[in-house]
């Protein structure tokens, strides 16, 4: 709505035609608090709250929207279908990996709808069943129902989570029925006599008791190549070679249009109509025949076939232009060897997060010192100033040892680490380390002391001193070993 | 080979039993470690590249394996090309590397996770063929895996670097299984160089090589690795025996 957007106080209501009546649709936080809910006439609820605010619902609009956000989620995983009126269904099965598993995927998921207007709740688990249960009654505003768990925690929740009709769910209450629970513990067949076969098929949809396939949401533009079988296909290595075919179709049709892979789907409809998925991601635009089939290949592995596969649909669902480059024909000058190639195969192994190198930022606290950066990031050629000694193995945490040492500036006589006690035999040091105001207010004045310390045997230890040895306020005075030298 | 045979019927079998190891393919490039000592007992005159080496610690060495890194951060300095560095859970310190010569821009890191995922990271490094030496912290090294890393070395010339390291000392002994690896080393760390102020001096070494293919094991005394990556022998050797500096016993075989 842009600058006519009405501000967050106002309570803000939609409005739409059901029958020849005009209902409140939705409603927002202020609305809701002001006493309205969905469902009420629309006239009662302008007499209720006085400077309500209220639109009509396009759902066709709301619809159109939807299916743009399910385009836009695709980045998450490949199959992807928008949820009506207001859910976004997301398969993650082999994909919650690339994004730092599934707690991290929907944290990144929620907050980048937040920082777009869009206030999401996210839920993963077994089924899509649960999921939409969770999603709408757990997430605050995430939830990771454990592998397994769902049906257990589908029973704890109220009846209107299994996506059931209006007069379903109100019968239901009239009965007395209150948990998800209840009803399954209930005999089947009276239920159905009454409510009709919808109330088990959600119950055994969102227990995980029968299939629920949808049809992923594809984008018209997108580089796609499909091959249907007349007889389906199941072994591996028959996967593999239609996989070689598709993809050099997919290449022939990208170097048409001068663009390069960024991002593969290779999606398997089985005929049971569930669809398996592989996801390759590259770090730079590929159009390679046998490094993007090898990348899709390694993991042909994960895809359970079941009763055969009948259709397999290949998508490049991000692409960038490719650019051609000028390579080295100096005689003398060898020219780099390109390791692109390897970082993609890891990467979709491992995943992206995990594969990456380390550049110096300016600080002297040692554990902000070194930075992550991707591993294809251009080399600058800048390292760490090398005058101060530095461990090869850096603690995470240091941890806290036992010493006797003089103050102020003296190395510990000896100290005691894990439970092992250590006679210093020769020390250097302290090197003196301040923090960094700018980082944080606690940090104006604190202060750390570095020695390097030497056993009798020849062992280097890294050890410091919170504080300066004179001012209490400069740190705890408390001595942590914070590496290992060799 | 390590030293001049004595007879040209010994260089002979020697030859015959090279061929036999390997294929017409095989890459014969070495690395030197630049100290005369060293490279003296190394079939080739230095560290075999396209082969599998492995580097545990000494002591304490065996758990936080920081010798052995710096020893393996010293030969992937020296070596030619990009390095890959896996392993498990990261607690490497990168400046720490680059002083003993391996740049941040030359090494990417892999954290794996588990066991199985550094070793399929390994030898999809060394089979790569782009890469100049890779670095793999591994615990448990099998007959047949190590097998595997050494020809898919041998396939590309990378120079693979298998640092062992276990979470107990007790578990260090699986350091005496046999694995196809081209030499073995331990490093150990001894008192650093005395200074004539009170200090420390330059790190110290006990380099021990355990085992090495076509060639006789040896003991060394050397300072760290400098900011190039290169060993230098001790001055002083006045508390080693003289065994060890003359260059190995002479054995049959």
């Amino acid at each position: 709505m842009g600058q006519s957007a009405p501000s967050a106080e106002t309570p803000v209501i939609m409005l739409g035609r059901q029958g020849n009546r005009r209902l409140v649709l939705a409603a927002d936080a202020a609305a809701r608090a002001a006493g309205l809910r969905v469902g009420i006439p629309a006239s009662k609820a302008h007499v209720l709250v006085p400077n309500l605010q209220s639109f009509d619902l396009d759902a066709a609009a709301d619809a159109a929207s939807l299916d743009r956000m399910a385009l836009w989620s695709l980045r998450y995983a490949p199959i992807v279908a928008a949820d009506p009126p207001d859910g976004l269904i997301i398969d993650t099965t082999g994909a919650d990996h690339l994004h730092g598993g599934e707690e991290a995927m929907l944290e990144g998921l929620v907050s980048r709808m937040a920082a777009s207007g869009i206030e999401a709740r996210a839920a993963v688990a077994d089924t899509w069943g649960a999921a939409h249960a969770c999603a709408r009654f757990l997430a605050r505003p995430t939830f990771v129902a454990p592998v397994g768990e769902a049906p257990a925690i589908m029973r704890g929740l109220p009846i209107g989570a299994l996506r059931l009709p209006r007069d379903i769910v109100e019968g239901l209450l009239t009965l007395g029925f209150e948990r998800v629970g209840e009803i399954e513990a209930a005999p089947r067949a009276s239920l159905t006599l009454r409510f009709g076969a919808e109330l088990g098929r959600r119950l055994d949809q969102a227990m995980g008791r029968r299939s629920e396939p949808f049809e992923p949401i594809r984008s018209p533009e997108l580089i796609e190549v499909r091959r249907a079988f007349g007889e389906p296909i199941g072994a591996a290595d028959t996967i593999a070679r239609y996989t070689g075919k598709l993809v050099a179709a997919l290449c022939e049709a990208l170097a048409a249009k001068g663009l390069g892979a960024r991002r593969l789907d290779l999606l398997f409809h089985r005929v049971d109509n569930r669809i398996e998925a592989i996801r390759a991601g590259t770090a730079v635009p590929v159009r390679d025949v046998k490094r993007l089939t090898r990348l899709l290949s390694d993991r042909i592995e994960t895809v359970d076939p079941g009763f055969g596969i009948e259709v397999m649909t290949l998508a490049a669902t991000l692409v960038e232009p490719f650019a051609s480059r000028q390579i080295i024909s100096s005689l003398v000058e060898e020219p780099e060897p390109d390791i692109t190639d390897l970082i993609d195969t890891l990467a979709n192994r491992i995943g992206e997060q995990r594969l990456y190198r380390f550049s110096p930022v300016e600080s002297d606290v040692p554990e902000r010192s070194a930075r992550r950066i991707a591993a294809t990031a251009p080399d600058d050629g800048t390292s760490w100033p090398g005058e101060w000694p530095r461990p090869p193995r850096l603690l995470t945490h240091p941890e806290p040892i036992e010493t006797m040492a003089l103050l102020p500036d003296h190395p510990p006589v000896w100290f005691s680490w894990r439970g092992i006690r250590r006679r210093v035999a020769r020390a250097d040091g302290p090197e003196r380390v301040f923090g960094e105001w700018w980082q944080r207010d606690a940090e104006l004045i604190a202060v750390r002391d570095y020695f390097q310390v030497e056993d009798e045997a020849g062992d280097r230890f890294w050890i410091y001193r919170a504080g300066d040895g004179e001012d209490p306020e400069t740190g705890s005075h408390k001595w942590f070993l914070h590496g290992v030298f060799a | 080979m390590g030293q001049p045979s004595a007879s040209p019927a010994i260089a002979a079998l020697r030859e015959r039993i090279a061929r036999l190891e390997g294929g017409p393919a095989r890459n014969r490039a070495t690395l030197p470690f630049g100290v005369a000592s060293i490279d003296k007992v190394l079939p080739g005159g230095g560290l075999a590249l396209g082969a599998l080496h492995e580097v545990a610690g000494g002591r304490n060495g065996a758990i936080d394996g920081a010798a052995a890194a710096l020893f393996a951060a010293g030969i992937a300095a020296r070596a030619k090309g990009k390095v890959l560095w896996c392993v498990t859970r990261q607690d490497l310190f990168a400046p720490a590397l680059a002083q003993a010569g391996l740049l941040p821009g030359r090494v990417v890191y892999v954290e794996a996770g588990d066991e199985a995922s550094v070793l399929a990271c390994f030898e999809e490094g060394l089979r790569h063929g782009g890469l100049g030496a890779v670095v793999a912290e591994l615990a448990r090294l099998s007959m047949t895996a190590s097998r595997r890393l050494q020809l898919a070395a041998e396939a590309s010339g990378a120079i693979g670097i298998a640092i062992r390291r276990w979470r107990r000392q007790t578990e260090a002994t699986d350091f005496g299984q046999p694995t196809a690896a081209v030499t073995r080393w331990r490093v150990t760390a001894l008192p650093s160089r005395p200074l004539p102020v009170p200090g420390i001096g330059r790190a110290r070494w006990q380099l021990e090589l355990i085992r090495v293919r076509a060639g006789e094991s040896a003991d060394f005394g050397v300072e760290a690795c400098d900011d190039k990556g290169r060993l230098a022998l001790f001055s002083d050797l006045a508390d080693r025996s003289p065994a060890t500096h003359n260059g190995p016993v002479r054995a049959i075989g």
